[in-house]
This record gives structure tokens, C-alpha cells and sequence, in this order.
């Protein structure tokens, strides 16, 4: 762990969410109306950024190599199923992970 | 602050906390301990989530300290999956306008879950705006820290075999996609989002796809908005 790259790193990710969250109130003060393509991308970029992060967070998965991503998708397969059957975003992630967890622990 | 308006307040910010509180303890423990299966400690969880506060950036986050992300790659990436703030605040501006003191920490704490309370909840009778919502963002930040320093606490003391913990971040973002395909209004973009990242991740590979990602899903949104609507009809009219 290199302690001063971490904390560099989590000062940035503080400073851009701060301003991120700041930046409206001090473009628009008087409530002035928002240029039509940041409308847009903001009714567009959240949906876009999640289909990237699940991208992302798979990404390591050696498809080509045992076990062949087989984990992963069983239990992307069965978060899925709790959530479609269920809709309950928690019971879901617990359920995926406990099974993953085994997965890689135990079976394969 | 008023203390015994405050009380008021809390008391009638509490009950409306109460599923962020139980959304946060359990997503905010699934934080700490992956935190700490990464040989970050309590001090770092609490660190993070005091000062980011941001729930699915700090799952991201453990990633980018784990593998010593640089620090413009990570100022990106926060831009990227963050800028849904941007718009938070624009629905906050007319109600946060006379907010007095609390404003900045109001801002500072507009998560998803709290923007989702603070967006619809008008003050009851007698309870001043202004500590109201701020008994509500304390809340929520609250239980958010105690989720979090709870699981890297459990992570430390328990000495789990945490192997494989790393999945409860793909299956969060996995249900939200899921939710986001079935709603006419985000399925393009999600399924645009999903597309241009597996064709980088194919071309970059895993260590240096997330910046041509982004790149090239800002310029496809972006056509998308220029030359029409995209394939679910979304986009054009906008």
C-alpha cells in the first residue's frame, strides 16, 4: 500500500464529487435556464456510465482460460434471477456474492 | 441551529431515513469489508466516507486503490460515473435556494438516495426547512459511516476468506443495469453504455479500455443526439 498515492487518490475522488455536486449552484444561481445538450447528457449518461462500470468490473474474467468465467456467470445469472423475481436490489447482491464467494473458494 | 427545533426536525426526518438506512448499512458493510479484504483498515473506510460520500464511487474507488490508479485516470473516471450530480443539484436549485448555514453540507451530502428523499419531502408544520434537510442528509451520511466501518471492523475481526467478496460490486452495478434495460428511457443508453466499452475492452484490453470507454461514449451519445434517436427512441427530441 503506498500510503500518499492513496490518499492523493481519495482527495481527488472527493474533490471532483464535491465539485460535481457544487458546480449547479454556482452556474445557475438565479435558476437560469440549462443549455439543451446538458439536458441531454443528463438524461443519458447515468444509464451509459452503469452498462460501462459493469463492463468494468468484469473485465478481468479469462474467458479463454479455466474456469472459463463460468463463476461469474452463474452467478450474474442468479443476481439477475433473485432481482427479476424478487426486485429487491439487496437480497440480490447478497445472494450473487455469497454464491460467487463459494464458487471461487470451493468449487472451482 | 435552534436545538429544540432541531429535535423536531430529526424526529420528523428519522422515519423517512429509515429505508437509505437500511439500504446504506448493508451496501456501506459490503464497502468496508472489501475495503479491508484489500488491506485498507476502518480508518480508511471512515476517511472515504466522510469525505467522498458517493456509494458506488467508493466501491470503484477500492479498485483504483488496490491497484494504484493515476490520479488523472481516477479524476475521470469520478467524473464519469458522478456527473449524474450535475443534475441533482440543477433539481435542487429553487428548493436549496434560502438554505442559510447548512447549504454547503446540504450539497456536499446530495447522494442518489438522499436527492431521491429531499426531491419530493416538504418540511411538517413548524419544522424550519433548513434543519429538516439537513437531519435528513446527517442522517443518511450517519448510517452510511456505520455500514461502512461496520464491515471493515467485521472484515478485521472476522478473518473471513473475503476471495470473491469483489463480486458484490459487479452485481449492484449489474441489477442497476438490469433495471435501467427495462425502462424504455434508459435502455439505449445503458445498452450504448455496455457496447462501446466491450468493443474498447476487446481493442485496449483490461488495463487501458476505461478512457477510450468514456471517450467513445460521449461522442456516440452525443451523434445519437444529433442524428436522431437512438435504436430504443430515445434521444433526438431533447
Amino acid at each position: 500500500m503506498n500510503v500518499p498515492h492513496s490518499l492523493a487518490l481519495i482527495a481527488v475522488i472527493a474533490a471532483v464529487t464535491v465539485a460535481l455536486r457544487f458546480l449547479p449552484f454556482l452556474l445557475f444561481p438565479a435558476g437560469k435556464p440549462l443549455p439543451p445538450v446538458l439536458m441531454y447528457m443528463g438524461k443519458v449518461l447515468p444509464g451509459a456510465t452503469m452498462g460501462m462500470l459493469l463492463v468494468y468490473c468484469l473485465r478481468n474474467t479469462k474467458i479463454t482460460q479455466a474456469p472459463h468465467g463460468i463463476p461469474e456467470l452463474i452467478a450474474c445469472a442468479l443476481t439477475a434471477c433473485v432481482y427479476l423475481w424478487k426486485r429487491n436490489v439487496l437480497a440480490s447482491i447478497v445472494t450473487g456474492t455469497a454464491v460467487y464467494m463459494i464458487l471461487v473458494q470451493v468449487v472451482f | 441551529m435552534n436545538r429544540k427545533t432541531f429535535v423536531a426536525a430529526a424526529r420528523a426526518a428519522f422515519p423517512h431515513t429509515l429505508p437509505v438506512m437500511a439500504g446504506y448499512l448493508v451496501l456501506g458493510f459490503g464497502f468496508g469489508l472489501l475495503l479491508q479484504s484489500k488491506g485498507y483498515g476502518v480508518g480508511w473506510a471512515l476517511l472515504m466516507s466522510v469525505f467522498i460520500f458517493a456509494g458506488s464511487m467508493q466501491y470503484v474507488a477500492v479498485d483504483l486503490l488496490a491497484t494504484g490508479a493515476g490520479l488523472i485516470s481516477a479524476a475521470l473516471m469520478t467524473l464519469m460515473i458522478n456527473a449524474r450530480h450535475l443534475f441533482y443539484g440543477i433539481g435542487m436549485l429553487v428548493r436549496y435556494r434560502d438554505m442559510g448555514k447548512a447549504k454547503p453540507y446540504l450539497i456536499f451530502g446530495l447522494t442518489d438516495e438522499t436527492y431521491g428523499l429531499v426531491s419530493h419531502l416538504d418540511p411538517p408544520e413548524g419544522v424550519p426547512a433548513e434543519q429538516f434537510y439537513f437531519a435528513i442528509t446527517l442522517m443518511d451520511q450517519l448510517w452510511w459511516i456505520i455500514g461502512s466501518v461496520a464491515g471493515a471492523l467485521f472484515g478485521q475481526v472476522a478473518a473471513l476468506p473475503t476471495e470473491g467478496v469483489d463480486f458484490a460490486m459487479t452485481a449492484l452495478f449489474l441489477v442497476i443495469v438490469l433495471d435501467n434495460l427495462m425502462k424504455q428511457e434508459t435502455r439505449g443508453s445503458t445498452l450504448a453504455g455496455m457496447a462501446c466499452s466491450l468493443l474498447c475492452l476487446l481493442i485496449f484490453g483490461a488495463d487501458g479500455f476505461l478512457i477510450p470507454s468514456m471517450l467513445l461514449i460521449t461522442a456516440v451519445l452525443l451523434a445519437a443526439r444529433r442524428f436522431g434517436r437512438c435504436a430504443s427512441g430515445e434521444g433526438g427530441s431533447v
